[in-house]
């Protein structure tokens, strides 16, 4: 019988009354990539961080080069050969990259027994000779033992000779607060390819990457897989489980649906497995007639709380009734253009209107006032938006507690009337509204963060990355209710990043990298390939048209004289 | 071929959900168990534990003259903790109550040396307890302004603040405004007698208007926190400072308005303990009596309830006032009530942990050797490579 | 001069018991825990060590005995906060109510009862300033540097060696880790709450000894049934962590300008005698203002640290946070 690397024998893990991972199985061999895929929130990184030590399943069995282990802590993990590259790197930030390492490191053995009997064995000597060998031994055993405790002071040398064997490139003497992202997860490869790791989980790592990191990231894995490592990517990108996997496992809500080659299979397929039943991905876009520019952006630049620049002169307008998609990697500024419309953000220069009105400098409490709503998803999903503490009915009244100044009471009455309609409108599936929204599920607090947004009639909407971590059927129902509103003559920024949902829900995509517009195409007439290239930069459609009146609507409601 | 493994005995599960019952249940074991502890110590001191117990809880409530001391050991205990709660519930780590107390009777002692007997004495008491609270709270508020400002660590400066207050009341013997004027070893002045508090006598009992202000706090406070649009703020930004911001909230004011509200509450206990009989109207250096420590744990302890407040505090008076009957009585020595209180602390933190997690014990069959080795080496007969 | 040299050594015999305190401290802190239990632990440590010293007639023993009970109450709070992870302020606070009473339940009723131990002759001699034999005899230098009791250099020697342990061993960078980011140095596989427990008990140990110096140094072994020896030594103490920027080699200079500042209240005319003309405003100044200096000194310092928000200023980032693993 074939012996895996990996095998997880009907692994099954609870969290409270949420079963995470319901008896799964799966295994891995050596020298192979395995893909696991599945949508947020299916259990893939909870099955892993079982592997890795972080959590314990509730039942089912782990078995490593065919011998049944018991996995109680990183620790155990480690010792195993298992390394887990998180998604939220684990770096200390201000060690250096060489202690980031070292921190992990055991003095190596110096093997006083071994040694001893290899004297026992040699013949011909004679017995003082052979003691007096073997008190040296001794003395130089301890005199290790004695240089073990300390820090080498060779350790950054002895680090870049780790890194250049493994073929990467990455300063040993580099703290980690100096590090970009893609420095990080070298660093985190590397980390546990030196503690000798066989077996890598890797959870999204393209996540923050570029394409050329991507690739550099796959050229890694693959020369990881020849030197017979096993390696476990978790992702939910079906390019990459095609590029770079030779088998894919595929979750769904926590259970373990099929594993198939990659080579037999295709996106349609992975993709029906991934989500349980054909999926007609043709979202409903119902066509309105433009209104007005209800929002305008004019040469709008923002700083990052380290203090380079984010956004990077963007202008652009949204009309009434229209949905325009912000497309770009993951922190390419989008984060930093909905803070700066919702005044969460000094603008650095640049204007934001609002119907006329210039919202820069206005405190949130009054460009809420406007009728501009925001529902910022951030990666933390309660960080913002919510208080998970409170419970639905608290957060309802969030932003408008504040009316009627004279009265210093709460009006609790309204907001439990407003948690009820959306409870009900929504479908959100909650004991009570008095239930604290941290003890609901991920779609359940979506619909709860959205639906305040709604009840409050605005006229534009900023939202990002409003799907993360739903599952198919809560997405819809978001695009569904977002639809709703733009029918209502409302204007919506959507922050994506599927792009698949983005050219089928909206009407115009705006494309950012590095905090730079590289243009806004029409959904309905650009590409995938197209927009893929402007994300990444290699396609400059601002620059290339010379196009000065892009993101300038022809009917502006900024006075342009005094705007220059 | 020997893998072991190994299982820990008990490890801890974070609860989904905490009731009031089983909070209730815990702190009453813990309580208990303290108090078995407790008896033993006396024990092995050759105290006997019950008849020591039953003075502590009897002695309190044998008199009038006993009851009356109690109350005066609560009260400012009680306000001192509401205003350490009011803080903490921001997630605003003030520990310098100790200084705010301080500063809160130095504020006291100066306006109600200024004013003299010249005002109306209900007029001059509510006027010397405000301006007390207001020292506090200016105190305090340098810390929140830093907080704010440059995002200093509250937790050690509010610390380092409490010293500074010490000493700078311990400087003030020297100043011949507050010394009482004479040789010998210094003194504070006393104060003059219209801002001294008046009793209320009921019957037997009397009690200090001291008492009437910390439950109308108690009460206050919440409904402060329950229904205000202040305590919905408190409740938001202690949770999620981002989505507070995001909300239109205005965090920073919202920090030193609460800050300031927390250190005028302390300052305020510190001004009626000084102007209350308890103090002989009379500043001293250890006016606080470790108040600002013991405030800060009963705060935290009662999970900034304020009933819950209200309740710890009064266990924690019983306790002192009662130790230090049982002292007068039959000598056993004062120090057993610190011995006690820091038993019952750390009994009541550690219990703590059976409110918030599930302990989960081994299983019996998981952790034994000779099941685990048996399986071991063989892949199990239901694992199916990979179908397709 | 004889006066100012007599006001140093005053200022270091003061700064030691900081010495212990801080560098204890520091240990406990750069794993990650706060622990403002400092009074009570040297309390204990005081009076354990006393009692045993003075029942074995030996230092040695009552200097292991302070570090043991010391390390105890590590253990307890260590045991509370990592494995029943409470609060630490809170726990840390109900340790200084703890070991002060314990000190004072010990003390008053040694008094009341049996009479308290005083220090025979010979353990009074051997923590006497003897300082170290012929160097001691060279002037001004050899008042300065050789003149003291042995805690003094058992002080400096015990801050270095734990400066090259945080700083300079494989154990210390894991420390370091443990306390910078626990989840990190728990992904690696060092246990978190190995670390944590060792060096908080080795902490609590170091700040017992200080304890025990309060006790035999400065208060000569005498109690006066009321009060307890610590007296507010263990709170600077957590105010030196600050100042020394959490390390023991800065707690060396740092506790002894602190001492500085402590004796110059009762000798302060001793510095104003080298140069009466430009220092005599110093007199003017009240003695409880240079008693409040090291506070206000590190309270400056907190402010100006926050306003600079230095990356890898020494305060480690987890200071006071409980580490749960399956916390996300």
């Amino acid at each position: 019988m074939e012996t895996f690397a990996v095998q997880l024998k009907n692994i099954t893990k609870t969290f409270g009354s949420v079963v995470a991972n319901h008896n799964v199985s799966l295994d891995v061999r050596q020298g192979e990539i395995l893909a696991l895929l599945g949508e947020n929130g299916s259990g893939k990184t909870t099955l892993m961080n079982m592997l890795s030590g972080i959590y314990r399943p509730d039942s089912g069995s782990i078995c490593i080069d065919g011998r049944e282990v018991s996995i109680q802590s990183p620790e155990d993990a480690k010792r195993l050969g298992i390394g887990m590259v998180h998604q939220h790197f684990k770096l200390v930030d201000i060690f250096t990259a060489a202690d980031n390492i070292w921190m992990g490191m055991e003095p190596t053995p110096f093997g006083l027994r071994e040694k001893c009997k290899a004297v026992d064995a040699r013949k011909g000597e004679r017995g003082f000779f052979r003691l007096a060998k073997k008190t040296g031994l001794v003395f130089r055993c301890a005199g290790a033992r004695f240089k073990g405790w300390f820090l080498s002071k060779k350790r950054n040398a002895r680090v870049a000779g780790i890194v250049q064997k493994f073929g990467f490139e990455l300063d040993p003497a580099k703290k980690v607060y100096d590090m970009s992202v893609s420095e990080k997860q070298t660093l985190e490869i590397v980390k546990v390819l030196t503690y000798g790791a066989r077996i890598i989980v890797l959870d999204e790592p393209t996540a923050v990457l570029t394409v050329q990191e991507i690739e550099k990231l796959f050229a890694v894995m693959r020369r990881m897989k020849e030197s017979g490592h096993a390696i476990i990517i978790i992702t939910h990108k079906l390019n990459e489980v095609m590029e770079i996997s030779d088998r894919v496992a595929i979750m769904r809500k926590g259970e373990s649906v099929g594993v198939v080659n990659t080579a037999d299979t295709d996106e349609q397929q992975l993709t029906e497995l991934m989500v349980g039943h054909k999926v007609d991905l043709k979202i409903r876009r119902p066509e309105v007639q433009f209104d007005r520019p209800l929002l305008e952006v004019r040469d709008l630049t923002v700083r990052s709380d380290e203090g380079s620049v984010a956004v990077d002169k963007v202008s652009f307008y949204i009309r009434g009734g229209e949905i325009l998609g912000v497309a770009g990697i993951s922190g390419c500024g989008q984060r930093e253009l909905c803070e700066a419309i919702a005044g969460l953000r000094k603008v650095e220069s640049g204007r934001i209107s609002h119907e006329g009105k210039d919202l820069v400098g206005l405190p949130p409490r009054e460009i809420i006032a406007e009728g501009i709503s925001m529902s910022f998803i951030p990666e933390d999903r309660l960080g913002m938006g919510l208080a998970p503490s409170l419970s639905i009915a608290d957060n309802m009244c969030l932003k408008d507690y504040g009316e009627n100044k004279w009265n210093p009471v709460v009006n609790r009455k309204k907001a439990r009337a407003k948690a009820r309609y959306v409870v009900e409108e929504l479908g959100v599936v909650t004991p009570s509204i008095e239930t604290p929204v941290r003890r609901l599920s991920g779609g359940n607090v979506q619909k709860v963060l959205v639906g305040r947004e709604i009840i409050g009639n605005p006229n534009v909407i900023v939202t990002a990355y409003p799907v993360r971590g739903l599952d198919i059927n809560s997405s819809y129902a978001i695009y569904d209710i977002l639809n709703l509103q733009k029918e209502k003559g409302v204007g919506i920024l959507f922050v994506g990043e599927d792009l698949d949902v983005m050219m089928e829900l909206c009407d115009k995509i705006l494309v950012l990298c590095h905090g730079r517009v590289m243009g806004v195409v029409h959904a309905q007439k650009t590409s995938k390939e197209e927009l893929g290239l402007m994300m990444t930069g290699s396609l400059d459609l601002v620059s290339l048209k010379e196009d000065k009146h892009l993101g300038i609507a022809r009917d502006s409601g900024i006075d342009d004289k005094e705007s220059a | 071929m020997k893998e072991k493994v190994k299982q820990p005995f008990v490890r801890f599960v974070r609860r989904e959900n905490v009731t009031v019952r089983r909070t209730a249940a815990v702190l009453t074991a813990a309580i208990l168990f303290a108090l078995v502890l407790g008896a033993v110590l006396l024990a092995f001191n050759g105290t006997d534990p019950f008849s020591f117990y039953w003075t502590v809880i009897s002695g309190n409530f044998a008199n009038a003259i006993a009851f009356r001391n109690l109350i005066r050991a609560i009260v400012p205990l009680l306000i001192t903790s509401l205003g350490i709660a009011v803080a903490f519930k921001l997630k605003f780590w003030n520990i310098g109550a100790e200084g705010q107390f301080m500063m809160g009777a130095f504020f006291a002692m100066t306006a109600s040396l200024l004013l003299g007997n010249a005002l109306p004495s209900f007029l001059t008491v509510v006027l010397v307890a405000l301006i007390g609270g207001l020292g506090g709270a200016l105190f305090g508020g340098i810390v929140g302004f830093f907080k704010v400002k440059f995002g200093t660590n509250e937790t050690l400066l509010t610390l380092m603040f409490n010293y500074i207050a010490q000493y700078f009341v311990a400087y003030l013997l020297n100043v011949d405004f507050y010394r009482r004027p004479g040789g010998g070893i210094p003194v504070f002045k006393s104060l003059p007698t219209s801002a001294w508090l008046s009793e209320i006598r009921i019957g037997n009992f009397s009690f200090d208007t001291a008492l009437i202000v910390a439950l109308i706090l108690v009460t206050g406070i919440f409904l402060y926190f329950k229904y205000t649009k202040h305590g919905y703020e408190i409740a938001v930004v202690g949770d999620s400072p981002n989505t507070a911001l995001y909300a239109g909230m205005n965090v920073k004011k919202i920090t030193l308005r609460t800050v300031l509200l927390s250190a005028f509450l302390v300052g305020l206990a510190g001004a009626l303990q000084l102007q209350g009989p308890a103090s002989g109207h009379t500043m001293s250096t250890g006016i606080t009596g470790g108040m600002g420590w013991t405030g800060i744990i009963i705060a935290w302890l009662c999970r900034l309830n304020p009933f819950g407040i209200l309740l710890g505090s009064s266990l924690m008076g019983i306790l002192e006032r009662g130790c230090e009957i049982a002292r007068l009585n039959s000598g056993v020595s004062a120090a057993s009530a610190d011995i006690l209180q820091g038993i019952i602390l750390f009994s009541v933190l550690a219990f703590d942990l059976f409110i918030r997690f599930k302990p989960v014990f081994r299983k019996k069959t998981e952790g034994l050797k000779g099941g685990s080795d048996e399986t071991a080496g063989q892949p199990g007969s239901d694992a199916t490579a990979g179908e397709g | 001069m004889e006066a100012f040299i007599q006001f140093i050594v005053q200022s270091v015999r003061y700064g030691t018991p900081l010495l212990f305190g801080t560098t204890g401290e520091i240990i406990t802190q750069k794993s990650g825990s706060l622990n403002l239990g400092v009074e009570g632990v040297m309390a204990v440590g005081a009076i354990g060590g006393f009692l045993f010293a003075t029942w074995t007639n030996s230092l040695i023993l009552g200097i292991l005995a302070a570090f043991v009970c010391g390390a105890l109450c590590g253990l307890l709070f260590a045991f509370l906060t990592v494995t029943l992870q409470a609060n630490q302020n809170v726990t840390g606070l109900a340790m200084t109510i703890f070991g002060v009473g314990l000190f004072q339940f010990i003390g008053q009723n040694l008094t009341s009862g049996s009479g308290f131990p005083a220090m025979s002759a010979e353990l009074a001699a051997k923590v006497g300033e003897n300082g170290i034999p012929l160097l001691r005899d060279i002037p001004v230098v050899g008042d300065l540097l050789f003149s003291y009791n042995p805690f003094v250099y058992l002080g400096v020697v015990i801050a270095v060696l734990c400066w090259v342990y945080l700083f300079r061993t494989r154990t210390g960078l894991k420390v370091r880790a443990v306390g910078e980011n626990p989840a990190a140095a728990d992904g690696v596989g060092v246990n978190i709450t190995r670390i944590k427990y060792l060096n908080i008990m080795l902490g609590c140990g170091i700040c017992g000894i200080g304890g025990l110096y309060l006790g035999m140094v400065l208060r000569s072994g005498r109690y006066d049934g009321y009060g307890d020896w610590i007296a507010g030594y263990g709170w600077i103490a957590i105010a030196l962590v600050i100042f020394a920027a959490w390390s023991p080699a800065k707690a060396i200079g740092g506790s002894f300008l602190f001492g500085l500042l402590l004796s110059l209240q009762a000798y302060r005319g001793a510095v104003v005698s080298i140069w009466p003309a430009g220092l005599s405003w110093m007199n003017a100044i009240p003695g409880e203002f240079y008693q409040m200096l090291p506070f206000l000194l590190t309270a400056v310092i907190l402010v100006i640290t926050s306003i600079r928000k230095k990356k890898d200023g020494g305060s480690p980032t987890a200071l006071g946070l409980n580490y749960y693993r399956e916390d996300r």
